[in-house]
């Protein structure tokens, strides 16, 4: 049964995978991927892992070293929960942008079920961690892993040190600010050559250094500096801080009167960490859309060149459609556009331009209309852009008419919900902006910055929130985030509503 | 280049750590959850604790991960597919409450109003049930244990009999030392040998060859002499494994349920009197290796029965107490030396007695039973509306009575009413909670 039989091109026969089968799987879509659709990729680790132990990535957000928290034990045991009462599956595979790229792959896989699993996430995912200018700028593949080592390492000794309910506390309060945790804009500043060493003696063992440290660390720094511009104007003092600050968790790590410095390294964990995983939130629909279609293309390439069954491709076909399905808005099972979907049929509406362009192509996307070589506009496509930008660019008339789009206006004021566009001539570049819109995380997250703190004065801190269209933060969360955010801080803090007024 | 790794054989469990922390944070919900579900639990099924675990849902407040994120309200704007028939300018009616991402959002994370369900394992679900309970009469008395030897394997030794001669050691030994002292091969010896013998079978040899035949047959003496010398395996090389012996601690216990099973012991009285056993039996188990149960029922005989006879069987009769207490001593003489057994008794009746018995149970508890039980618990029945008496400890009937009596003598005797199956826990809790005694076993 899992040899194929002499003479054959098959890759394989039958729905048992082994590891020899495997490797041939994956020689035959390596050649396609970098030969043909010229793909550049971190090396590959694929592990082949059980339910049980899939259910642990994806509690810990699929990282194998993540440190331990309750909140990982909490979704442990409702994917559990869900999984076993069967509402819900759990995914084929979990890859992770690391070098060499780690990809996860269930044993309960068919060997089809592989091969596509591989040209997805092996190849597809890949290429897009390696090439994309957001991963290549905030992430560091090479070093994600010894960093989650150390973060892991770190953090039970900090609990065997201070207690479980001391870390708890600290770490708490972090996950509540993780999403103001990110730098979105700028670069972090760069870290001095004292602040440098101060953390390295923090990592080498904080034992040791701890008198030490209490000369290099960041509060003594900020109260030095805090002395000088002592009776100097609120300008100076946001520059000597810094403000306004968009990452509330860096602020605090380095200038937050109380925290003691294994508790500002937990802070900066939290932050690294979250940095690393703010690329893929704002490339859903086009890191999906890539693997997509590049198992697509290859499975197509596959099954042309006779190495594919028939059973096998109708296997694969199948579970793809399974995966690009958009169910329409009065659909029971719509929940949202599929990113898969939509970021697949982009891709691919891309390549039709690039090779049979309309003349409404054309007016649109003069750049690429019928350039031809729709490689590496794709390639270039998939480096250069993230959600936004991507469907700003390239979403056209011929997708907007084929998934039938309309925008609608909610105002809170009104009874109604009303149709402000539809998908004709007049309403294509409202439509996609608005749907373009609706991937911008500086957008969609509340825009909340720390604007000032008095660290000689009374040190309350005081954050504003820039609101927007009039939306404002949901009331019992940010009640609760503010208290930990108390904690960090140590002294009262505030948050002021903004109201701005946005002209469209 | 890519490289495939198999780890499913990978140690399971990666996210203990994790769940420890998530039970130990939601301690105090899941803990009123348990003790709830004990109250309601239906006792139909055998030992109570399903092998799999139990499922508990406890409110999500307290495990909540905060963030900030948009309410609803403002001014927004969706893009939507599958248009089918709006055109610019159509109104549609708001959905329930009009929200719109914003709730969405919330309930992405899990963390609407919905409690939060999840299975704890059987270990976890007794450890949250009797968490703070505490063997009665451990301060005073230590619980019996028997002593029996058991051997632990300890190291090598270069001394010992040939079957605990551990062959791998040995021969490593062996291989070390005749690497380092060049022991020549049995190979070379053949090597040698089969030289000489083609030298010796020459017809005419030549001076050269019979020199090198000379020298050759030196050479082999020589190698005979160093093999001969240097032993294959010698003395020094052998090791032997060693067990020392080793006292292995056991603590068995023997539950003995009492249970009045005479006409006036209904349905509702039996149940309580399971559930009962039933707790008594799982705390039990949680503290001694082995746990034996004991079923014995009365009327006005009493006799030892199994389980399903105990709880199932229907029996009339009238009711003579002591005759329980009597048995319950001869078992304890016939089968559970109180040297080696811990000795627990649990008795279940509705308080009737005939005549002047109760006097006679009051006997035999002080002087024959309780000098050897480490606890005695005694649970009394009564009907569901008799607040007045559940709630004055002084009245009763003539057991009742004559048990107090009991009570004020040995601290190890418990006495309880109840009337409702909510109370069989709580007045479990209060028969273990650690406290401090005055054990007359001292």
């Amino acid at each position: 049964m899992l040899d194929v039989k002499p003479g054959s091109n098959l890759l394989f026969e039958g729905p048992e995978w082994s590891f020899e089968l495997l490797e041939k799987a994956r020689d035959a879509i390596e050649e396609i991927a970098l030969k043909d659709l010229g793909l550049n990729v971190y090396q590959n680790q694929i592990e082949i892992i059980s339910a049980e132990q899939m259910l642990d990535a994806y509690s810990c957000t699929g990282l194998p070293l993540m440190y331990q928290h309750w909140s990982f034990g909490k979704h442990f045991a409702r994917d559990e929960a869900l999984y076993r009462t069967g509402r819900q599956g759990l995914a084929y595979e979990i890859v992770i942008n690391s070098n060499p790229c780690i990809s996860y792959n269930m044993e309960e896989n068919t060997m089809a079920m592989q091969t596509l699993v591989m040209a997805h996430a092996a190849f597809g995912h890949n290429h897009f961690f390696k090439n994309n200018y957001l991963f290549l700028q905030w992430t560091d593949a090479d070093g994600i892993h010894d960093y989650l080592a150390f973060a892991k390492n770190y953090i039970s000794v900090c609990e065997e040190r201070y207690g479980l309910d001391a870390v708890e506390e600290v770490l708490d309060a972090a996950h509540a600010l993780q999403t103001q945790g990110v730098f979105r804009y700028g670069r972090p500043p760069k870290p001095t050559a004292q602040e440098l060493e101060a953390m390295q003696r923090v990592r080498d063992g904080h034992e040791s250094a701890r008198s030490l440290l209490d000369i290099w660390t960041d509060t003594t720094l900020g109260k030095s500096k805090e002395g000088e511009h002592r009776d100097e104007p609120f300008s100076a003092r946001r520059k000597s801080l810094n403000l306004p600050q968009e990452n509330v968790l860096y602020f605090l790590e380095k200038h937050s009167p109380i925290l003691k410095p294994w508790q500002r390294e937990l802070l900066r964990i939290v932050r690294m960490l979250a940095q690393y995983f703010y690329p893929q939130k704002q490339t859903k629909v086009m890191n999906e859309g890539c693997a997509t279609f590049v198992h697509y293309y290859i499975i197509n390439a596959l099954f042309s060149q006779g190495r594919l069954s028939e059973g096998a491709y109708m296997e694969m076909m199948h579970s793809h459609t399974n995966v690009v399905l958009q169910p329409e808005y009065d659909d029971p099972r719509y929940s949202g556009i599929n990113p898969y979907a939509l970021g697949f049929a982009m891709m691919r509406d891309i390549k039709r331009i690039c090779e049979a362009p309309t003349e409404e192509d054309r007016d649109w996307f003069p750049d690429i209309a019928g350039q031809g070589d729709w490689r590496a506009v794709l390639r270039n496509a998939w480096a250069n852009y993230r959600d936004e930008s991507f469907i700003q660019q390239f979403l056209s008339p011929h997708l907007m008419r084929k998934f039938k789009l309309f925008a609608l206006v909610d105002d809170a004021d009104q009874k109604d919900l009303v149709v402000s566009q539809i998908h004709n001539r007049a309403g294509y570049k409202e439509i996609r902006r608005a749907l373009a819109q609706q991937y911008d995380l500086a957008y969609l997250e509340p825009d909340i910055q720390v604007t000032d703190a008095d660290l000689s004065g009374d040190r309350r801190l005081i954050l504003s929130h820039t609101v927007r269209d009039g939306i404002q933060l949901e009331e019992e969360n940010k009640r609760e985030v503010l208290r930990h955010l108390r904690t960090l801080w140590g002294y009262d803090v505030c948050l002021n509503a903004v109201e701005t007024v946005v002209e469209s | 280049m890519h490289q495939f790794i198999d780890r499913r054989a990978n140690p399971k469990g990666k996210s203990h750590g994790n769940r420890q922390r998530f039970l130990r944070r939601a301690r105090d919900n899941i803990k009123e959850r348990v003790d709830r579900s004990v109250r309601d639990k239906s006792i139909q099924d055998g030992d109570g604790v399903a092998a799999e675990g139990e499922k508990v849902t406890i409110p999500s407040k307290g495990l909540q991960e905060p963030r900030f994120f948009h309410g609803p309200g403002g001014n927004r704007k969706y893009v939507l597919p599958g248009n089918k028939e709006f055109v610019v300018g159509d109104a549609i009616p708001k959905p329930d409450g009009g929200s719109g991402q914003g709730g969405r959002k919330a309930s992405e994370d899990g963390e609407g109003n919905d409690d939060f369900s999840f299975t704890l394992t059987r270990d976890e679900y007794l450890e949250i049930l009797f968490d703070g309970l505490e063997l009665p009469d451990l301060v005073e008395k230590s619980t019996v244990e028997t002593e029996t030897i058991g051997s632990r394997r300890a190291g090598l030794t270069t001394a010992g009999t040939p079957n605990n001669l551990n062959l791998v050691r040995t021969m490593r030994n062996s291989l070390g030392r005749r690497i380092a002292l060049r022991r020549p091969s049995a190979q070379a010896e053949a090597d040698l040998k089969a030289e000489i013998e083609m030298l010796a079978g020459l017809p005419s040899p030549t001076e050269a060859q019979a020199v090198l035949l000379e020298e050759l047959q030196t050479r082999l003496d020589a190698l005979q002499r160093k093999r001969k010398v240097v032993g294959y395996i010698d003395p020094i090389d052998l090791r032997f494994d060693t067990h020392v012996p080793e006292k292995i601690r056991k603590s068995r216990a023997v539950v003995f349920c009492l249970m009045d099973v005479s006409g006036s012991m209904q349905e509702r009285e039996k149940d309580l009197g399971k559930r009962f056993f039933l707790l008594l039996h799982l705390f039990l188990s949680r503290c001694h290796e082995h746990t034996e149960l004991v079923f014995i029922r009365h009327t006005h005989v009493a006799e030892e029965v199994d389980e399903e006879t105990f709880f199932y069987a229907r029996e009339t009769g009238g009711t003579i107490v002591s005759t329980a207490l009597d048995k319950m001593r001869e078992v304890i003489a016939e089968r559970f030396p109180p040297q080696e057994w811990n000795i627990y008794g649990a008795q279940v009746s509705d308080g009737e007695n005939f005549g002047n018995d109760s006097v006679q149970c009051r006997k035999l508890l002080l002087e024959d039973l309780l000098p050897v039980c480490q606890y005695y618990a005694y649970m009394e029945i009564v009907e569901e509306d008799a607040d007045t008496v559940l709630n004055n400890p002084e009245a009763g009937d003539d057991l009742w009575q004559n048990y107090r009596t009991v009570k004020a003598q040995a601290p190890h005797f418990e006495m309880q009413r109840v009337s409702h199956a909510a109370h069989i826990y709580p007045i479990f809790r209060e028969f273990f909670l650690p406290r401090i005694k005055g054990g007359q076993n001292a």
